[in-house]
C-alpha cells in the first residue's frame, strides 16, 4: 500500500485549519479518575479537557504514572471515572463497545484461535453469519499482508506479526477510534520502526481516529498529528503541541532539523516532569573517574 | 552448564523415563537376590535336633543362629536354612509371577469374582464417581472463578467442607445409600468434588485479565465473555487439574471399598493378605499403578492433541 499523495509544500497551519473544521468524535469534559477512597486517594486523571476531531491521530504522551493508559482505558469504556464526561460523537460511553476498538502492549490475541479466527471473533460477536465473518477477517489479513499465515496460531507468529493480527482483529469491527496503549512497546526496534510505518499507512487509507499511547518521543512526533502531553501527580494536560510536520512521513524525517527541533520541546515538557517526580535521580552519584568497574562475564 | 531446566531430547526423555522405573526395580532386586544387604531371616529347611523350628518357617537369623551355636555346643545336629527376606517382600520374580496367575487362577469360592472382575469393578467406581464429582465441580468451580459473587457464596462452605476427611461420612453414606457400590461412590465423590470447585475456581480467576478486556472491546458481554474467551481460555488448565484430581479419586478408592461390603481391588488385597499371599499383593498395587499412569499418559496425548495451539511454535 503506497499513498499518492504528491510532494507539495505543506502547509502546517492550512492542513490543521482542515482538522478542527472535522467534526469532533471524542471529547472529554472536565474528565476526572480518582482511585482508592478518603484516606489513600490517588488523582490519576484532573479534570481533563480534550476534543479529538474525525480521523485525528493523536499521541498521549507523558512519564509513568500520568495516567495515559488510565485515559485510554476510560476511552475503552474498560475502566469508569469519578467524575466529568466523556462523549464518543456527542453520545456518553457505556462500558465497553467494538466501536471503540482497542490494541493493548500484550497483544491479547486469544492464542485458541488460529489469525483467521481471532480477526472473526468481533464480526461473530456482533451475530454476522460464518461466511460474512470469514470474508470480512480475509480482507483485514490481506489489508495487513498475513494471507500465508491466516491458519498459524498466535504463539506461532513473531511480535510484529501478533500486534499486526491485533490491529486487524480491532479494525475489522470498523471502529470509530483505535485505542493503541503502547502497543509497539514490547517490539525490537526495526520491527518497531516497521510496525510505524504500516501503522500510517493503514491511517492514511481508512476512515479512522487513532489514540496513540506511548512515552516514546520519537514514536510520538513521528505518528502524531497532536501530541497531548500529560504531567503526573496529578494528570493533567501540560500542553497539546501540534507536529507540523508534512506527511506521508517517513523515519529519515527523525533525522531532519524540523523534528529534532519538535523533539527538544517535547523532551523538555516530559523531562522537566519526570525530575520533578523523582528527585533522586538529581542525586546519582558521579562515579570517580578513575574507579575500577568490575566487567565480570 | 544452564541454571534452567532445559528441554531433553526425545531420546534422553526416554532413556530418564525408563531409569525412573529401573533404578527402583533395580533397588528391589539386589535387596532380593544379593543376600549380603539384607535379608533378616533364616527360613528352616531342616529342623535338625532343634524341634520348634519347623522346615518352612522363618524365624529371626540372630535366633537361628544361637539354636544352631547351642546344638553344635551340645553335640546335636544344627539346624538348617536359608537366608531370606520376611514374607511382606517378595522377590521380583514372584510378584512377576503372581501378576500372571492372579488373571488365569479362578477364584477359590465358586461365587467370588475373578481377579480381574474385581479390577473392572474398581475401575467403574473411579471413574463413575469421578465423573458425578465433575458433572457439578468443573461447571462450579468455573462460575466462581468467573463471578466474585457466586464464589463469595460457595467458597467458604467449599472452603470447610473439604477439609472433613471424606472416609469420615463412611458409616452415614451406607445408613443412607445401602451396602453395595452407591456409598462407595459417594465417599470418592466425597473426597474429590470439593477439591474439585476450588483448584478450577482458581485455574479459571488465572485467566489472564487482558484476553478479557481484549473480548469486551471486540463485542462480548458478561455471558458471552463466559463462553467465548474464559471458558476456552482455562480449559488446558481445567483439564490438566482433571488429570491430577483423577489420581484422587483413585486414593480414595481403596477406603471406599472397604465401606460397607468390601469390594473389588480392595477385597482382593485383603483375601490375599489374609492368606499372606504377598506376592499376590504387591501385583494388584502394581496393576493399580499401572492402570493410573495408563490413564495418565492417554489423557496427556489427547490433551496435547485437543489443545495444540498451547504446545508452541509447530
Amino acid at each position: 500500500m503506497t499513498t499518492e499523495l504528491k510532494p507539495e509544500a505543506f502547509d502546517a497551519q492550512q492542513y490543521f485549519e482542515r482538522i478542527y473544521a472535522r467534526p469532533v468524535i471524542l471529547e472529554a469534559k472536565k474528565l476526572s479518575q480518582v482511585f482508592g477512597t478518603d484516606k489513600a486517594k490517588r488523582t490519576v486523571l484532573n479534570q481533563l479537557d480534550l476534543k479529538i476531531h474525525k480521523r485525528e491521530f493523536i499521541c498521549v504522551i507523558g512519564p509513568s504514572g500520568c495516567g495515559k493508559s488510565t485515559f485510554s482505558r476510560v476511552v475503552a469504556g474498560l475502566d469508569g471515572y469519578s467524575s466529568g464526561e466523556i462523549l464518543v460523537d456527542g453520545q456518553p460511553i457505556h462500558g465497553p463497545s467494538p466501536e471503540r476498538g482497542m490494541v493493548f502492549q500484550g497483544y491479547t490475541l486469544f492464542p485458541w484461535k488460529t489469525v483467521k479466527e481471532n480477526v472473526m471473533f468481533g464480526p461473530k460477536m456482533k451475530g454476522q453469519s460464518h461466511a460474512s465473518a470469514e470474508a470480512h477477517a480475509r480482507e483485514w489479513i490481506n489489508i495487513i499482508g498475513l494471507e500465508k499465515y491466516e491458519n498459524h496460531y498466535p504463539n506461532e507468529l513473531s511480535g510484529g506479526m501478533k500486534q499486526r493480527v491485533a490491529i486487524a482483529r480491532a479494525l475489522v469491527n470498523e471502529p470509530k477510534i483505535l485505542l493503541m496503549d503502547e502497543p509497539f512497546g514490547a517490539l525490537d526496534p526495526h520491527t518497531r520502526q516497521k510496525m510505524q510505518c504500516h501503522l500510517m499507512d493503514l491511517w492514511q487509507n481508512i476512515d479512522i481516529t487513532i489514540i496513540f499511547v506511548t512515552h516514546d518521543m520519537d514514536e510520538a512526533i513521528l505518528l502524531a498529528d497532536r501530541i497531548v502531553a500529560l504531567k503526573a501527580n496529578p494528570g493533567e494536560i501540560k500542553e497539546i503541541i501540534e507536529v507540523d510536520l508534512s506527511r506521508p512521513r517517513s523515519p529519515e524525517l527523525l533525522l531532519t532539523p524540523e523534528f529534532k527541533r519538535l523533539r527538544e520541546r517535547v523532551d523538555f515538557l516530559v523531562h522537566a516532569q519526570e525530575d520533578e517526580l523523582d528527585p533522586a535521580l538529581e542525586d546519582l552519584p558521579v562515579i570517580p573517574r578513575m574507579t575500577k568497574v568490575s566487567t565480570t562475564k | 552448564m544452564s541454571y534452567v531446566a532445559k528441554e531433553l531430547s526425545q531420546r534422553n526423555k526416554l532413556l530418564l523415563g525408563l531409569s525412573s522405573f529401573l533404578i527402583p526395580i533395580l533397588i528391589w532386586c539386589a535387596v532380593s537376590y544379593l543376600p549380603f544387604i539384607w535379608h533378616p531371616q533364616v527360613q528352616i529347611t531342616h529342623s535338625g535336633s532343634v524341634t520348634y523350628l519347623q522346615a518352612e518357617s522363618r524365624v529371626d537369623k540372630n535366633t537361628f543362629y544361637r539354636e544352631a551355636q547351642n546344638a553344635v555346643n551340645a553335640g546335636l545336629l544344627p539346624p538348617q536354612g536359608k537366608l531370606v527376606n520376611p514374607i511382606y517382600l517378595p522377590a521380583p520374580h514372584e510378584v512377576a509371577k503372581a501378576l500372571v496367575t492372579a488373571f488365569v487362577t479362578p477364584p477359590v469360592q465358586a461365587d467370588a469374582p475373578w481377579f480381574h472382575q474385581s479390577l473392572w469393578h474398581s475401575i467403574k467406581i473411579v471413574f463413575t464417581a469421578f465423573f458425578i464429582a465433575s458433572l457439578v465441580g468443573i461447571p462450579l468451580g468455573i462460575l466462581c472463578g468467573f463471578s466474585s459473587s457466586i464464589s463469595q457464596l460457595t467458597e467458604p462452605f467449599v472452603e470447610f467442607f473439604r477439609y472433613l476427611p471424606a472416609p469420615a461420612f463412611g458409616a452415614l453414606a451406607v445408613a443412607i445409600l445401602g451396602i453395595n457400590d452407591a456409598p462407595k461412590i459417594a465417599i470418592i465423590v466425597i473426597g474429590t468434588l470439593f477439591q474439585q470447585i476450588l483448584i478450577i475456581a482458581n485455574t479459571t480467576r488465572m485467566v489472564d485479565r487482558g484476553l478479557i478486556e481484549a473480548g469486551y472491546t471486540l463485542g462480548t458481554h458478561k455471558l458471552k465473555s463466559l463462553f467465548h474467551v474464559v471458558i476456552p481460555a482455562a480449559l488446558p488448565d481445567i483439564y490438566r487439574d482433571l488429570r491430577v484430581l483423577l489420581g484422587w479419586a483413585w486414593t480414595y478408592l481403596i477406603v471406599s471399598e472397604l465401606i460397607g461390603t468390601t469390594s473389588g481391588i480392595t477385597w482382593f488385597i485383603t483375601q490375599q493378605a489374609r492368606y499372606q499371599n504377598f506376592d499376590n499383593v504387591y501385583a494388584a498395587i502394581l496393576i493399580i499403578g499401572v492402570i493410573g499412569l495408563l490413564c495418565d499418559v492417554i489423557l496427556m496425548k489427547l490433551g496435547q492433541r485437543m489443545f495444540k495451539w498451547k504446545a508452541g511454535a509447530k
